[in-house]
């Protein structure tokens, strides 16, 4: 008598049969005759021909044939709208039934039948039910408000139902009060900037009340929430988690990291000498470890979170570091996170037995895990000084085995071990060299080239080494045949007179047989460089180079921060920000960590006030203290070291040559003084500011031309040509007082499709200046130089130099107040002076922001009212052809022009550089010299700038 | 929140579905499949795998995959937990989670699923509440079903739902008042070839059985609460009671459920109340190995070492092992190399061994991985980390308290 005979039907006229069956008079037949179409439905057949014999059933006593019609109705409503209606009324007199559990059923139901036809009757209902005297269905009616406003934003909004769910967050029942926060949260996902959950101490003080009593569920709906809030001061702070604190003990782990991440967060806010914060940090490591117990997959996730809790707060796990020691029964995935979190705990209390455990791991079974263990020993080294010895040794004693993948993945890390510690382990080079013949993978191979290069002055017979390599340079990968190329010039450098044959050989390999352009360019580089000056060349090959640090494989602070905010979710699990993965980004919000007691004001104000105007805000110069210093201050600021011009070409070099080496050396140059030197790509450490990518300066000679042509085509006659982009005129960023007699003043452009900001240096001081180099500030739309500041000769006193930095879009993103601030950092041998500037945002239109006429419209619909933003532009005396033009010529495009009652509309679009799309609607009336914008963007915080940038281009 | 749910069995069918939002592909799963193919065992799949438009969260019970399909940003944990309650509630009601029983059931299956979410909240998961509003199905019930029309869904709200304790229902009657409370202990340590504990860890819970009429307000003390280093509770026990008076006060659930769980970390030295002795040793250049096991117990206060069972991984280069257990069966399979040794009991006047031969490749080197010992074994009525129970006899009268032990070695 089981449900499988459900699923056992005949083939031959199976809905026919059942058909049949569902009109049937007998209740019992009828009943499993609905079994047998759930049934089907649940295997993924498709069932929904039967949709009025099903309905048919649904008035009936019977709870459970009514809870299975519900069921099949949830399903198929949608492919079968019309006979949905059918459904309705019965649906509202449920709503009416004095069982509370069939009101809450209807209710429910109807909210997951996504109609619009049947949404617009389940209003009434839904609004009585979200008064219910009974508690069950209130707290169903708060979920189906959800559910509403996810089919139909504008109508939950008209009706008011948002006010009506705020107020469930004072209901006397605690899981009417969790599930009001699940809903609003959700629906506050969808609209970032609604400010829906509007939290102040009081909300806070329900909430925390009604986390004691409601369910595990709720519980973790309400952490989520109260990890949005900030706290006033440290003494709320400390009352949230004290109240916050026994949920670290529940059963759930889901509830216990919830409660971490709000600890976390709110710790920041805590003084360091206060007794509680000590006992805070006591308090957090033993559900962590107890995490760690449960099923692999709570591992895992909760060892990602763990991985950024240690980054964070080193000290709350310093003493659990056997708990992360790896069983044998692990499933790989969570190995491979112990492991990660093992070296982050290793310090020098604790390396003796964290370099055993690691030696165990390395003759396992598992390659990916043996690879990692052995990665691990070499990051042990450079991050533990005192134990790097033992590494090497170990590293030494890994490589006897012989074991391949093993002895190449030892050899890499000793190269990173090299570059930590030099001069002081080249004694192995010679066991090193013993496997020369068994390496296989390029990784290996590079990492080996390298070391035989840069330690060419002690290996005896490092010219035959090389050229045993070189034999097969065409079928190496690149990596390996660009270490190739440095080694040899590296080691002809330091033994010029054996090897001379063979650097000729490399060079010419290098620069004529390969189609790499990578290889080429670095072949003529070293070839132009020796044959000019080989002093020279000396010096920027064996330069010095820069130690690297464990730091190398942290994450970035600002994102570690960000993390934090979000332990628990998938952010936590890929250590990337939400806004990097979460589907349609609706411009999510960043988060970030409180700052500590003393500096509060620091911490992100809410959404954009009124902004100045764009072109004539005064330039603020930011005061050489303050906690806003901080940021600055860790830019690195070392100019991506130049070596001078580039040398001339001499008659050695072959024609071809000089034309490939045109432009782009100078900025080679800049970028790849350390490569050359022997960068191995992905482990060694890359300064930030060697970071800035070389493509820039040769952006700006491709695409936007045609982009302008094809827009003259669009608008047909009657236009005249479209102005150049609107670029406002240079005001003082940086007065000479507060620049030690440095001005300077600039304003942006966009031309060619490249943002640029354009700069007057002016040196008032009484001494030269040299060694220019500038660095941003993390900014809302990712500005940041495309390259270095070209400030070739030394500014002497009272002179002006006029420089033109290209920028690009793809710095960090971090928002700013206003949106369109920049803070820049400039420094010359002087000293680093800070300042910030305000860009307009038509710099950010791109050439391609004209949308589709049939888009357009979508998308006006479709973004919601809220978001729309009106302004008056003041004294313009244009016409609409003129305006339209005029805004053309700064990429803002218009899509649509409409003559009502003698006024112009003109429908528009413009799309900025990180790919928002702004909508507007310009109200032209001839005569009036004021005209109405409206503004439609999902982002409205743009909207200000926006407009902004309007007034400025038409006033212009 | 969660949007789906796919059961796909060991052989790689779908075999059920369902949607709390709107209806998802079932092409989605196509990336677990991915995902189940690059992995090489079926517990190493990744329990989050992205695709373009969603997050599939799997768990694997049973030799089921549990795969949940989420669009927005969720807690992962939130949805590994309820995926557990999932199973927990499937065990629950059919004694078994397997693939025929679902599907025996799968009528009451889905409404199980459709009560314990609600647009991909969670709306139901005490199992109390659930069994109030779908009955569990026994062989009487649908007999009585069959005959009289009635059904397996109940008419009432569960009165337990909204009230300050959701766990329990009112008005339990019992003709035989009982409470039982089972302390279980599972040590799990890592021991290195000289004999000494690298860690050694104790997770211990105490499960509970409680059949009482009423209201029943319990208290439970322990004798030395200080040993435990962290205590996770059933939402049932007060926490502020437990914090000043290390006390264990709480109305309970009906019925079976888990009182709380606690750790005992490596800092308070466990004694480990077994030993091994090994000598596993290959020869250079010959092709013969020696394999020498012997057991013993140690501070086991008297009680019998039982169900004991050695496994170890072998080297790669075994062919075979020629064994010979003083005690129990032994078995080798030489694909996966894994050696299993049930042995029993331990008798302490004479220690169980296993001695013999094992062969290698002809040829082949002699292998550089020390192979794994894993030895799982029992003791009945000893809690290893020395925890006691105390009862308070005013509010209880019954209590019997049976203690089991189980200890992993690694």
């Amino acid at each position: 008598m089981t449900d499988s005979k459900y699923f056992t039907t005949t083939k031959k006229g199976e809905i026919f049969e059942l058909k049949a069956e569902l009109n049937s008079d007998k209740k019992e037949k009828k009943k499993e005759a609905v079994k047998k179409v759930i049934a089907s439905m649940t295997v993924g057949k498709d069932v929904s021909a039967l949709f009025p014999d099903v309905v048919n059933c649904m008035q009936t006593d019977n709870l459970e044939l009514k809870k299975l019609v519900y069921l099949y109705l949830m399903n198929y409503a949608k492919s079968q709208p019309d006979m949905a209606i059918m459904a309705v009324n019965t649906f509202v007199k449920d709503c009416e039934d004095p069982n509370p559990l069939i009101r809450a059923l209807a209710v429910r139901t109807m909210g997951c039948i996504r109609v619009d036809k049947i949404t617009e009757y389940l209003c009434e209902p839904l609004r009585k039910c979200l008064k219910d005297e009974d508690p069950y269905v209130r707290k169903t009616a708060a979920v189906c408000v959800a559910k509403l406003h996810d089919i139909n934003a504008q109508l939950v909004e008209d009706q008011g139902f948002l006010d009506t769910l705020k107020d469930l967050i004072s209901d006397s029942n605690p899981m009417v009060v969790a599930n009001a926060v699940a809903a609003l949260s959700e629906i506050a996902e969808s609209h970032p900037n609604s400010n829906l959950l509007d939290l102040n101490p009081q909300t806070i003080n329900k909430l925390l009340t009604a986390l004691n009593e409601c369910t595990e569920w709720g519980q973790i709906f309400i952490l989520d929430c109260l990890a949005n809030y900030t706290p006033r001061d440290d003494r709320e702070s400390q009352s949230i988690c004290e109240r916050v604190t026994p949920r670290l003990s529940h059963a759930n782990s889901a509830v216990v990291l919830s409660a971490v991440k709000v600890l976390m967060k709110f710790m920041e806010m805590l003084p360091k000498d206060l007794d509680y914060y000590g006992t805070l940090l006591k308090k957090l490591a033993p559900p962590l470890v107890t995490l760690l117990s449960a099923e692999p997959e709570l591992q895992y996730v909760a060892l990602r979170n763990i991985n950024l809790i240690v980054q964070r707060r080193p000290e709350i796990l310093k003493h659990e570091m056997k708990v992360f020691f790896v069983k044998y029964n692990d499933p790989i995935y969570v190995k491979l996170e112990k492991l990660d979190i093992m070296i982050r705990l290793a310090s020098q209390a604790n390396i003796a037995q964290v370099l055993a455990e690691l030696k165990e791991y390395a003759t396992e079974v598992d390659v990916d895990f043996v690879r990692k263990a052995v990665r691990a020993i070499g990051r042990c080294a450079i991050k533990v000084e005192q134990s790097a010895e033992r590494c090497v040794s170990t590293l030494l004693d890994l490589i006897q085995t012989k074991v391949n993948y093993v002895v190449q993945e030892a050899i890499v890390v000793i190269k990173d071990i090299f570059r930590k510690y030099p001069n002081k382990y080249e004694s192995v080079i010679a066991t090193l060299c013993e496997n020369l013949d068994s390496l296989d993978e390029p990784e290996a191979r590079a990492a080996m080239i390298w070391i035989v290069g840069e330690y060419a002055e002690r290996i005896d017979n490092a010219d035959e080494l090389l050229e045993s390599f070189l034999e097969g340079f065409h079928d190496e990968s690149t990596q390996v045949q660009l270490q190739l190329l440095t080694a040899i010039v590296k080691l002809f450098l330091k033994k010029p007179t054996e090897t001379q044959e063979l650097v000729q050989q490399v060079l010419s390999l290098a620069t004529q047989d390969s189609d790499n352009p990578d290889l080429r360019d670095r072949g003529y580089i070293y070839w132009r460089l020796l044959s000019t000056d080989p002093v020279a060349a000396k010096e920027v090959v064996l330069a010095e180079k820069p130690l690297i640090s464990e730091e190398t494989d942290l994450i970035e602070p600002t994102l570690l921060e960000e993390l934090i905010c979000h332990i628990g979710t998938l952010a936590s699990v890929y250590h990337k920000p939400p806004s990097a993965f979460v589907e349609g980004s609706r411009g999510v919000q960043h988060k970030r960590l409180p700052g500590s007691a003393g500096s509060g004001e620091s911490v992100e104000s809410p959404d954009t006030g009124s902004a100045a105007g764009v072109s004539d805000a005064p330039p603020a110069v930011i005061p050489s203290q303050g906690d806003l210093l901080g940021d600055l201050l860790n830019l690195d600021l070392t100019p991506p070291a130049t070596t001078g011009p580039p040398p001339p070409a001499t008659s050695g070099m072959q024609l071809g040559a000089m034309d490939l080496l045109g432009g782009g050396l100078d900025s080679l140059m800049g970028d790849e003084s350390e490569p050359l030197g022997g960068d191995l790509g992905g482990s060694s450490a890359m300064g930030a500011g060697f970071g800035a990518p070389p493509a820039a300066p040769a952006a700006s000679f491709s695409a936007p031309v045609s982009g302008g042509l094809d827009d003259l085509f669009d608008l047909g006659g009657g236009v005249g040509m479209p102005m150049g982009a609107y670029s406002p005129p240079k005001t003082v960023w940086l007065p000479a007082m507060k620049g030690k007699g440095l001005e300077i003043s600039g304003t942006f452009a966009r031309r060619a499709g490249v943002i640029q900001m354009e700069m007057t240096l002016t040196n008032k001081a009484m001494s030269v200046m040299t060694d220019f180099a500038i660095q941003f500030n993390r900014n809302s739309f990712g500005l940041a130089p495309a390259g270095p500041l070209q400030v070739l000769t030394p500014l002497s006193p009272n002179q002006s130099i006029e420089v033109t930095l290209p920028l690009n879009t793809v710095g960090p993103v971090m928002k700013m107040d206003p949106l369109n601030n920049l803070q820049v950092a400039v420094k010359n041998n002087i000293d680093v002076f800070y300042f910030s500037c305000q860009y307009p945002i038509s710099m950010l239109f791109v050439e391609d922001g004209k949308m589709e006429r049939q888009v357009f419209l979508a998308t006006w619909k479709d973004i919601s009212n809220d978001n729309e933003a009106q302004f008056q532009i003041k004294d313009c005396h244009l016409s609409s052809d003129a305006v339209s033009n005029k805004l053309q010529g700064s990429n803002i495009f218009t899509i649509a022009k409409r003559t009502v009652d003698g006024q112009d509309m003109l429908y528009q679009s413009t799309k900025l550089s990180n790919g928002i799309w702004v909508l507007a609607e310009l109200r032209v009336q001839t005569g009036n010299p004021t005209f109405t914008v409206c503004l439609k963007c999902r982002a409205p915080e743009v909207s200000q700038c926006v407009f902004q940038s309007y007034d400025a281009v038409l006033k212009n | 929140m969660i949007h789906s749910l796919f059961l796909i069995n060991a052989s790689g069918d779908i075999f059920l579905e369902k949607h709390w939002k709107s209806v998802v592909s079932r092409s989605v799963c196509d990336y677990f499949f991915e995902a189940q193919e690059r992995a090489t065992e079926p517990e190493n799949v990744p329990p989050v795998i992205p695709t373009p438009h969603h997050y599939l969260i799997s768990v694997l019970r049973h030799r089921i995959y549990f795969v949940a399909v989420i669009q927005s940003e969720v807690p992962p944990l939130f949805v590994i937990e309820f995926l557990h309650r999932v199973v927990d509630t499937f065990q629950d009601y059919f004694g078994v989670c397997t693939e025929a029983a679902i599907k025996d059931n799968v009528v009451v299956v889905y409404e199980l699923l459709e009560e314990m979410l609600d647009n991909g909240f969670p709306l139901a998961t005490e199992s109390n509440i659930l069994k109030e509003l779908i009955k569990p199905p026994t062989i009487l019930r649908t007999m009585v079903n069959t005959i009289t029309g009635s059904t397996n869904v109940g008419e009432q709200l569960p009165t337990g739902q909204l009230s300050v304790v959701p766990w329990r229902r009112t008005g339990v009657k019992y003709t035989n008042n009982e409470a039982y409370f089972d302390v279980v202990e599972e040590i799990d340590a890592i021991i290195d070839k000289s004999g000494s504990t690298i860690t050694a860890e104790i997770q211990g819970v105490i499960d509970a059985c409680v059949k009482l009429t009423g209201m029943p307000d319990l208290t439970l003390s322990f004798m030395n609460p200080r040993l435990l280093d962290d205590v996770s509770f059933h939402p049932c026990v007060r926490f502020k009671r437990w914090e000043a008076e290390r006390i264990l006060s709480f109305i309970p659930p009906d019925g079976n459920f888990r009182l709380l769980s606690y750790h005992v970390s490596s800092q308070n030295l466990v004694a480990i109340p077994v030993y091994v002795k090994h000598n596993i040793t290959f020869r250079e250049g010959s092709s013969q190995g020696r394999f020498d096991l012997t057991l013993g117990p140690k501070q086991t206060m008297g009680k019998a070492v039982e169900s004991v069972l050695v496994s170890s991984q072998l080297p790669r280069g075994v062919l075979n092992a020629n064994l010979n257990p003083s005690q129990g069966t032994y078995t080798f399979d030489p694909v996966t190399k894994l050696l299993t040794w049930d042995v029993g009991k331990i008798n302490p006047q004479k220690l169980p061994s296993l001695k013999g031969t094992m062969n290698l490749q002809a040829g082949a080197s002699k292998p550089d991985e020390n192979p794994t010992i894993n030895i799982q074994f029992k003791i009945q009525q000893m809690a290893i980390s020395g925890t006691q129970l105390h009862t308070h006899p005013h509010t209880l009268q019954l209590q019997s308290q049976s203690s089991s032990s189980q200890l992993t070695t690694a």
